[in-house]
Parts: C-alpha cells; structure tokens; sequence
C-alpha cells in the first residue's frame, strides 16, 4: 500500500534540517549492520531482481522475432514452427521472470519484518535503560513515533524500494542497451523524447514543494487548533468565546484548503505527465521507426519491439525517483531510530556485589549537591540523617526539590556530589535493582496500564495471590468499590473506563503496599483523595509500616502533621525542620505557611 | 460515505460533471492513439506509402497524446478542487458541530476520538475523493470504450482479454479477501504496540521502582510478535501481486500474438495486412483494459478505510445536542447574582444511580457559597449545572429566577465566570488567555487585565516574564506551573466582569499562603459578585456566607462553618481530617 505524500513531505522536510548532523554513510552503515544475518538472503534476492529483469527485457526481442516471423506470414506461409518455437522461449522468459520477483519479493518481504521486529525490540529494550534525564528533554510522542512510522518507513524500504531501484536500475540500463543494440538511430529519437518530457515534469515538480511544506504547516496548526478547542470546550462555552476560536479556525482551514488543492493538483499532475512521457515517446518511436522502415532500414518488427522498450525505458525513471525519495526518508528515519538506540545508557551495574537485602531503614544524607542540567544546581548542600522506622514528611513550595529528593534516593538520577547511604552502604554501591526493591513508592501521576484491575495491582509479581490483592484493596478503602464494578477485579482499566482520579491514586497505593518493600516513598500520593478517605490511607499505612522507614511529600499539611520530622525545604535547602509542634513553635515559615489557613481578614 | 456528498454544492456538481466530460475526452483521446498506430502500421506495411501520410498520422497521434496531457491536468485540477472543498467543508461542518455538543456528548465519543475524527478521517475522505474522481469515472468509462472499440476485431482476442480480467479479479478478490482482515488487524496491532510504548514511557519511574522492565518488554515481545507475524501474512500475500499481474499483462499480450498468427495465417490474402495490424494495436487496448481493472480495484482496496472514516464523521454530524438555546430575554431582568436549585437530581444518561439527589438551596447576590465532600460526593457535578454544562435530569436550576435552560446560552455564560478543576490554558499570550472570548460588556482594556492578575496573585510572576503580558504560552500552558496556570484561569474569570464566579476546586495547586491572599483580595474587590467555590481544603471554605455540605449526592448540611462544626457530623469529620480540635476552636 503506498504511503500518505502528505507525511512523505514532512518526513523529507525533517531529513532536510538535519542534514548536517549525520552522515549517510554512517546510518546506512548502521542499517546494514542490521541485515547482515540476512546478508545471503539479501544477496540471492538481489540476484533474482537482476535476473528477471534482464529475461524481462530480452522478451520484446523475442517478440519482435515472433512479429517478423508473422509478418512473414502475411506474404507466404506462415512458418507455425518457428512462431511456437518463439513462442514458448517467450513463455519460458516470463515464467523465469515471474518466478524470480516473486522470490524476490518473498525474501525481501520478510527480512523486512524480521529487521524491523529487531529494531522495535531494541527500541523497546533501550527505553529502559536509558537515564530518566533523557525523558527530560524529549517528548514521549518522539518516542513513540521512532517505534512506529520510522521503523515502519525502514520496513517499507527494505521490502520495497531496495528491489524497485534495483529493478528500475538494471531495466533502466537493460533497455536502453538493447534499444541501441537494436537500433541507435530509434534509440537516440526514444531517449530525446523521453528528456523532454522529464524537463518538462521537473519543472512542475519543482514549484510544488513550497506548497507541501506549507501544507503541513497549516495541517499543524489546524489540528493544534482542533486539540485546544475540544480540550477546553467547557472554557470556551462557558466564555463565548466560540466565534474568536471559529474566527481562528476558518483562517487556518482556509490557508489550508488552498494549499492542500494546490499540492494535491501538482502531486496528481506526476501520473499524467508520465503517462504523456510514455505516450510521446510512442510517437515519436512510431513515426522515426515508419520512416526508416519506408526507407527500408529497418523491419516492422523492430518498431514493435521498441514500443515495449520505450515503456521499459520511461516506467523505470520515475520509479527510480520514487525509490530515491524513499530511500531518503529511509535514512532520515534510521538516523532518528540509530540516534535513539545509541543514547548513553545507564551505567552497567552488572559487576556490582554489594548487596543489601533487607534494612533497619536507616537512610542518611550527606552533603548531597546536584542539579538536573551543568547550569543549575537544584540541591546545594543537602544533609540529613532518618533513622530507622522514622516518618519523615518533606513541605515546601514547588521548586523547592522535594520530588528531586526522592528522585535521588531511588537512584533515577545520579548525585553531582556527597553521598547518600542506606544502611550505612553508599547506594552507589548497589546496584539499582536492589535499592529499587527496598522501597515501595507510590507516585502523584496515576500510572495504571490497559489491563484488569487484578494485573494492575499484581503488576510484574506473578506470586501475589488473589486474597492478598483484596486484602490490599480492603486496607486503602477500595474494595467496595471495585465490588460495585460489573466484573470486579477483572474489570479493564482503559481511557473510557468510569474511575476517578483518587481511586486510581487508591489502586496505585494498593499495588505499592502489596511490594511490601522495607521502607517506602510517597510522593504527593494521596493528593487527589479526599481527607477522610486520606486518614482511612494513613491508619493503613502505619499498620503496614509499623517500625519501617517512610518519606512523605504533601502539598496539604494535614496530610503530614503527625509526621516524626517534617523537612521544610525551599531553593533545594533545608529552612527548617522537627515536629509539627516544634516548627509552629519556631513561628517561621513553616507556622506561616500552616496557620495562614485561620487567619481572619 | 454518500451522505457526505451533500456537503458539495451546486458549483462542484457542475465541476463534477465538467470533470466527467474532460474524463470522456481523455478516454476517447487516449483510445485514438492506437488508432493512429494501426494507420501508421498499414502504411508501413504497403509498398509505395508517402512519407508526408506518415507524418500526418504522426502528427495526430502527438495532438491526442498532448490532448490527453492537458484534459488529464483539468481533470486533476478539478478533483484537487473539489477534494479539498470537502475537506474544508467538512471540517467546518465537524468542528462547529462539536462546539454545539454538551459536555455529554463530547464524554460519549471522547475528546480524543473527535479529535482523530476532525482532522484524519477527514483527511482520509479527502485522499479517497480525490482518487475516486480521476478513477471511478475514468476506469469503467474506458473498460467499456476500448471493449466495444474492440470487440469487431476478433472474438478470439476478445475472449483471451475477457479471461485475462476474469482471472485478474480473481486473484486480486482472492488476496484481498484474505489481506483486507489482516490489514485491520495490523492497524488494531500497531495501535496496541504504541499502547504498551506509550505506557511505558509514561510510567518510566513506576516500572523501575518496580523492577518491572523485564515484565514490560515481555509485554512489548508479545505486541512486536503478533505484529510481525501479521505483516509477515500481509507481505507474503502481497509479494503474489506484482509477479501475478505481470503473469496476466505478459500471457495476455502472447496469447494475441499467438491467435493473431492462426488468424493472419487464415485469412484471405486481401485481409491479412487489416488483421496484422489490428493485432499491433489489439495488445494496446488490451493492455488499457487490464489497467483500467487494475486501478479500479485498487480503489475498491482502500475503500473500505474510506468509508469507515466517513461512517465515524457521519456519526458527528448525526448527534443532536442535547443542551439548546432558550428564548428568554434577560434585558429586562433586574435580578442580578442570584442562584435557586429546586429539587435538582442528576444521573448520567444510562448510569442507575443518581449523582445529585433532591438538592435544593438558595445563594443571594454578593453571597459566597461553598462546596465540601468526599471525592465522589457530587460537587463538581453540582457546580457543573450553573453553566448548564448538563442538564439536570429532575427539578430545576434558576439563575436570577430564570430557569437556565430558558436562557439562549451566551446570555447565560456573560453572567458567569467558570473556572475549571483543571486549569485550561490556550496557546498565545498571557494577555489574550485573560482577555479570553467575549462578555458583551465592551473590549477589556490593558489595565482590566493587570488587575484580575493582580487580585488572581498572578502579577509577581506575570512580571518576572521577560514579555510580561505579551509572553507567550505555549499550547496547553506547558511552559507554565502548575499553580500559574490556576491563577491565570482566576485572573481570566475575573476579567470577565461577571455577575456570578464558579470555582471547581481552582485553588488545589496553590499553598494556603497564595490561597488566602487570593480570597481576601477577591473579597474585598468584587463585593458584588456572587461566588460559588468547590474545595477540598477547610481553610479554602472556612469563611464561606454558607457551606454546603455533601455525601453521595445528597445535602448533609448548610450552614456557617461555626454552625456545621456542631451540628453536621460529616463536615466535622472532614475538617477533622485536616485540622486539630484546637485549631478548630481557635479559627
């Protein structure tokens, strides 16, 4: 199936702009890389592209023997022998030719998949190993369009285009050789003919680029448009602001739409003009080959002949356009899968022997600086001593690094200096799965995938048993709940699905106590609950974490005001610190912050 | 995908039908062609022939080849025409239908399907529009030509032709029959596999607190796998075509060669050189036949996507609001800033259960009215149909004792300021996200926007902008907190002027500091205005004229905080989940 030209344009206008930053060589490099287990493969297929096309092309040379013979019959006898002689090498020629692009196509066909089955695995296996601060600057929709359109380009590629230049090429050269074989003088009429018309098209073509680029330009911003008005419709009801938004629309749909008949127009004259290249080379083949042949140079059957070259001869050139523009996007598109897949990764922790497999929950701080980019340092000097079993509550307005400190201690991103330690063993020293296994974590965005509610919360731990899942449910206050559902735990969690932001904070809760991790981190985690649901958590919690560690990071207070210390942090220090008690006591910023709540006007 | 013809006008109709004539004359052109050959053919073929007839022939045969350039330019001129018309057209039709809908429509096909429905449903429908015009007309119109052109010739070719086409549908019917399945299925494969890509990238910090990368790249496996084998099926099945209708164009073009040597080698002395040049041109409308098949095919190929596009687009247009304009004229209504629920219920459309139950209370002019319970205990709901962003399902809500659904809804929405739970931020500056949509009262000066940012708390930060107000904000506010991008949505309903502000819990992401700053100024500057606040917060609501107090859609208790503290148990239950005894007693 051929490919939308609208997102060829926008594929070809990309390669355009990174042009200088890669070098073709090197990404083909890469790509061949990727086939070699197919080398072999790759090569009998190439083999039977070149074979095929040449029996394709010596055929109208058997043809026209046939049409000699034919016409000699149209005087005498007609040699029958001779004809189904011919005949049956034609036969033999297109059945070869048949069987060999079919090979051909079959083996190109799947190296394609399989290649491209390869790459959307390392895709999918480098995404985990590549440092948080990666996601930082790049966009999951990026991502996400690496593993689909630019692999599917390359897949495209490589069962199509690779043949049809190979074909193209080799019935380019085939034909042009045996028209001059046959006869240059047609030859040489075939070929002007054939450039003028190709003038002629380059021409058009030319002018219809600018009208793509801003074809898609306007396509952006229309949908852009689209998006905002839908997202915010409520808003825009609620503030008539129908007609300014409609007044955007019609000028953005409007550009569009004149653009898009424009570049729809030049793209649709390509078909045209070839087909005026094939006729006109017709002909001009059909009168320059009536005059030699009245001139007795030479025989009708070559005409004939020629007419099947002249179609060989043109067909091939815009194929040849055709594959040279895909194999273009093909390299802009392996540069954006290659780039991805040589992203610096995460440090292999293969070799670490450290190893901690439970805790007294002992989690120590000291002098920890860091920064998420070389230019801003976000924590200064951070130090900090949480003692086993100790419920630590981390406030602060945002920007203040609260959620950076967990970031730390979950080791997402590594510290520019200081240490920190868990047990008195810098985790630096272990091996990220293992700190990842001391905690449970429960985080602010609800992350729960397209599956039951059973699988959500079982996650990757096939040995929780059903009991103990309900037995979760049960302690954060979601199990009548999920009973009201039709199909209770087995219900799919999907975008339609009729659950609320704070009951997927409650079944995220749920997957994170199940971990029964020794210490645990939560992160703004009941932030959408409401307070009386919240304390229900809470009571839960302290059950569960009864003599462990935990780090609680709130906006509302009351969430945290029966914490053991509360960290008041701001610009990525600590201001203050100690109980709920001793920090209204202090009169600072914390009693500040809590008692403006009560204040009368 | 008929019904949406109706959006061409009689203007295109004509184009259509211009494009019909042009496709007619390209047809009869290009058949002409061969015409000329055969004239050429005989010429070559008899002693004596003058030079200049070939040149003629020559000649004739350029005309129709450029005329059939230049009607195939017009042809193509006018189907990017049309095509593009029904693309602007029904993207317009779409898009104004989707502001008509009510927020339960928008639910029922979701923000995300209307998106995908506006922009490449309608992009699809306009590809296949275009298609269609060069081929749906062109390919019967020269099948049919070029079979009667040479039917006379010989029924021999005529019925090897026939059996060519027969067994090109066949075989093409034979792989779409199994390939078109299958192609749904990949889009329903691909689709998946982005899912579990997508899941993963957002839940990035989740699956390694996990440890669950090995379990999610399984997940991935499973996806990669049953894609592949898919698009293996696919691509095997469609490596069959080429070879299989070069089969077809190749045995075909024997075959009259074949029959043209028994036929020539038959007839009388006089007739040979007709039939050998007949066979010349034969295999030229021979070919025109199979091409013509071929494309038509194609476009009965991609037909069906089309058409399922056209379906979902059809859908939208279809779907009446439910929520129409009223008649009432409130020129002449002195009432201002007060609202009456009187036995308000409320249940989604197919839900059991209601949301709202029986809720009814009454706000005055000025008054401040606030909201407060448990997560699903139906404020936003509540507040939802002051806008009459829902219709109740029983009893009736009046706004300055009207009832709302006799208001047209521009003249309700001037009376409110709405700020929703989620701050909706557009893309442009900060001054036009302020000065946002039109409140019949006149244009906003640059000192009405300072000031609503001013009592909003959005100033300080507004300034610290190197563009102030002129900054730019990216789409959905990207480039702001979240917290800025609350106080831009205040400052925006305080711009309006209104006669009654809505806050659905608005102050979440602001510290109790920013919160109470904000409510005093609020206060104190827009006396008059009537506000009604949904919140989590006790401190957000503590000084509220009157607090409503809900649990499972029904009203616990109304009453001043010092009041529902004694008497209402779930309001001090809540404010207990927050606040100490103490602190209770001294506030």
């Amino acid at each position: 199936m051929r490919k939308n030209p609208m997102m060829n344009v926008k594929n070809a206008s990309t390669f355009a702009k990174d042009k200088q930053k890669y070098s073709i060589k090197d990404t083909w490099g890469k790509l061949l890389k990727y086939c070699k287990p197919y080398l072999v493969a790759i090569i009998i297929a190439l083999t039977c592209v070149i074979g095929g096309k040449i029996l394709a092309i010596l055929a109208p040379d058997k043809l026209s023997d046939m049409t000699a013979e034919i016409s000699v019959g149209l005087s005498g006898n007609m040699n029958f022998d001779a004809i189904l002689n011919i005949a049956l090498i034609l036969v033999l020629f297109y059945a070869g030719s048949i069987v060999l692009t079919y090979v051909e196509s079959l083996i190109m066909a799947i190296l394609a998949q399989k290649v491209s089955k390869k790459m959307r695995t390392d895709i999918s296996k480098k995404i985990n190993k590549l440092p948080l601060k990666y996601y930082d600057n790049h966009n999951i929709g990026d991502t996400l369009s690496r593993v689909t359109n630019d692999v599917d380009t390359i897949g495209q590629t490589l069962s199509q285009s690779i043949g049809m230049l190979v074909s193209s090429v080799v019935l380019f050269l085939g034909s042009l050789t045996m028209m001059f074989i046959t006869n240059w003088i047609l030859a040489v009429v075939a070929i002007c003919a054939t450039l003028i018309g190709f003038f002629a098209m380059a021409l058009v073509m030319s002018r219809s680029q600018k009208y793509f680029t801003a074809q898609q330009e306007y396509l952006g911003k229309l949908n852009g448009h689209i998006e905002e008005t839908y997202a915010g419709h409520n808003v825009i009801k609620a503030y008539n602001a129908e007609d300014k938004m409609n007044k955007q629309f019609d000028e953005y749909n409007g550009k569009l739409y004149t653009c898009a008949w424009k570049s729809q127009f030049l793209s649709g004259l390509m078909m045209p003009f070839m087909s005026f290249i094939g006729n006109f080379g017709y002909v001009a083949v059909c009168v320059a080959g009536a005059i030699l042949t009245l001139n007795g140079v030479i025989g009708f059957e070559v005409i004939v002949a020629f007419m099947i070259y002249i179609r060989l001869f043109t067909q091939p050139l815009s194929q040849i356009a055709q594959a040279f523009s895909s194999l273009q996007q093909t390299t802009a598109a392996s540069y954006r899968v290659f780039e991805f897949l040589s992203e610096e990764e995460i440090e292999d922790e293969t070799s670490k022997n450290v190893r901690l497999s439970t805790t007294s929950g002992n989690i120590d701080f000291k002098n920890v600086k860091f920064g998420y980019n070389s230019e801003k340092t976000i924590i200064n000097d951070f130090s900090i001593s949480i003692k086993s079993g100790q419920k630590v509550a981390i406030v602060g307005p945002t920007g203040a690094g609260k959620t950076t400190m967990v970031n730390l201690l979950m080791r997402f991103y590594e510290i520019d200096g200081g240490q920190i330690l868990i047990d008195g063993v810098p985790i630096k020293d272990l091996s990220r799965e293992n700190v990842h296994n001391l905690f449970c974590m429960v985080l602010q965005d609800t992350w729960l995938f397209e599956g039951s509610i059973k699988d959500n919360i079982k996650f990757n731990n096939p040995n929780i048993t059903d009991e103990e899942i309900v037995k979760a449910c049960k302690a954060v206050g979601v199990h009548h709940f999920i009973q009201t559902l039709a199909n209770g735990y087995d219900t799919i969690l999907n975008e339609e699905a009729n659950i609320s932001v704070g009951q997927k904070q409650l079944l995220t809760i749920a997957r994170a106590m199940i971990q029964n991790a020794p210490m645990l981190i939560l992160d703004e985690a009941t932030s959408s609950v409401d307070t009386r649901t919240e304390i229900l958590i809470q009571k839960a919690m302290d059950k569960l974490m009864q003599g462990r560690t935990s780090i609680i990071i709130a906006h509302r207070l009351s969430t945290i005001k029966n914490a053991d210390l509360i960290l008041v942090m701001k610009d990525g220090d600590i201001i203050e610190s100690g109980n709920h008690k001793e920090l209204l006591k202090q009169k600072g910023f914390y009693a500040e912050l809590y008692n403006s709540q009560f204040e009368e006007n | 995908m008929i019904k949406l013809l109706k959006y061409l006008k009689t203007k295109e109709w004509l184009l259509v039908a211009l494009c019909a004539v042009f496709i007619f004359a390209q047809v009869w052109l290009d058949l002409k062609i061969p015409d000329y050959m055969q004239e050429i053919t005989v010429l070559v073929q008899t002693e004596g022939s003058l030079m200049a007839d070939v040149w003629h022939a020559g000649l004739m045969m350029m005309l129709c080849a450029l005329g059939s350039l230049v009607t195939a330019i017009v042809v193509c001129f006018i189907g990017a025409k049309i095509s593009a018309t029904i693309s602007f057209r029904l993207k317009k039709a779409v898009y104004d239908k989707v502001e008509s809908f009510s927020m339960e429509e928008i639910n029922k096909f979701s923000t995300s399907s209307l998106i995908t429905r506006s922009t490449n449903d309608i992009t699809q429908v306009q590809l296949f529009t275009f298609l269609a015009m060069q081929v749906l007309i062109k390919a019967p119109i020269l099948a049919i030509w070029a079979v009667f052109k040479i039917a006379d010739k010989g029924w021999e070719w005529s019925l090897a032709t026939i059996s060519a086409v027969c067994l090109l549908v066949i075989i093409l019917v034979i792989v779409m029959a199994f390939a078109i399945p299958k192609f749904k299925k990949m889009q329903r494969l691909t689709d998946n596999i982005n899912k579990v890509t997508r899941e993963n990238l957002t839940g990035v910090r989740v699956v390694r607190a996990f440890n669950a990368e090995s379990y999610q790249e399984q997940k991935f496996e499973k996806a990669n796998e049953e894609l592949t084998n898919t698009q293996l099926f696919t691509g095997k099945l469609m490596a069959v075509l080429l070879p299989a209708m070069t089969l077809i164009m190749d045995g075909l073009m024997l075959a009259i060669y074949w029959i043209g040597a028994f036929l020539i080698d038959s007839a009388s002395q006089i007739d040979k050189l007709t039939i050998f040049a007949d066979m010349i041109v034969y295999t030229s409308y021979a070919m025109q036949i199979v091409m013509a098949f071929m494309m038509l095919i194609m476009v009965f190929m991609i037909m069906p996507r089309a058409s399922v596009s056209a379906n979902r687009i059809n859908e939208v247009l279809n779907t009446k609001p439910n929520i129409v304009d009223g008649t009432y004229d409130s020129s002449n209504n002195d009432i201002r800033g007060e609202i009456e629920f009187k036995n308000v219920s409320f249940k989604y459309p197919d839900a059991d259960e209601y949301i709202l139950e029986n809720v009814s209370f009454k706000v005055e002019k000025g008054e401040t009215v606030a909201f407060i319970g448990s997560t699903v205990s139906g404020k936003s709901t509540l507040i939802n149909l002051i806008p009459r962003f829902y219709d109740a399902t029983d009893g009736v809500v009046l706004i300055d004792g009207v009832n709302v659904k006799d208001y047209n809804q521009k003249d309700l929405h001037n009376k409110i300021g709405y700020v929703a739970q989620k701050a909706v931020i557009f893309s442009g500056s900060i001054s036009s996200n302020i000065n946002f949509g039109e409140n019949d009262k006149g244009e906003m000066t640059a000192q009405d926007i300072e000031k609503s940012a001013n009592i909003a708390q959005a100033s300080s930060f507004i300034e610290s902008m190197p563009g102030k107000y002129d900054s730019n904000i990216a789409q959905s506010g990207t480039n702001l907190s979240g917290g800025q991008k609350q106080r831009l949505a205040i400052a925006r309903a305080i711009a309006r002027n209104p006669e009654i502000l809505v806050f659905d819990d608005s102050f979440s992401a602001l510290d109790y500091k920013t919160d109470k700053v904000l409510r005093e100024e609020l206060n104190r500057q827009t006396k008059d205005i009537t506000k009604v606040i949904v919140a989590q917060r006790i401190g957000t609501i503590i000084d509220a004229d009157k607090i409503v107090v809900l649990d499972s859609g029904k009203i616990v208790g109304v009453g001043k905080h010092s009041e529902l503290i004694e008497k209402c148990e779930v309001y001090k239950e809540i404010a207990l989940s927050q606040l100490s005894k103490e602190e209770l007693e001294n506030a």
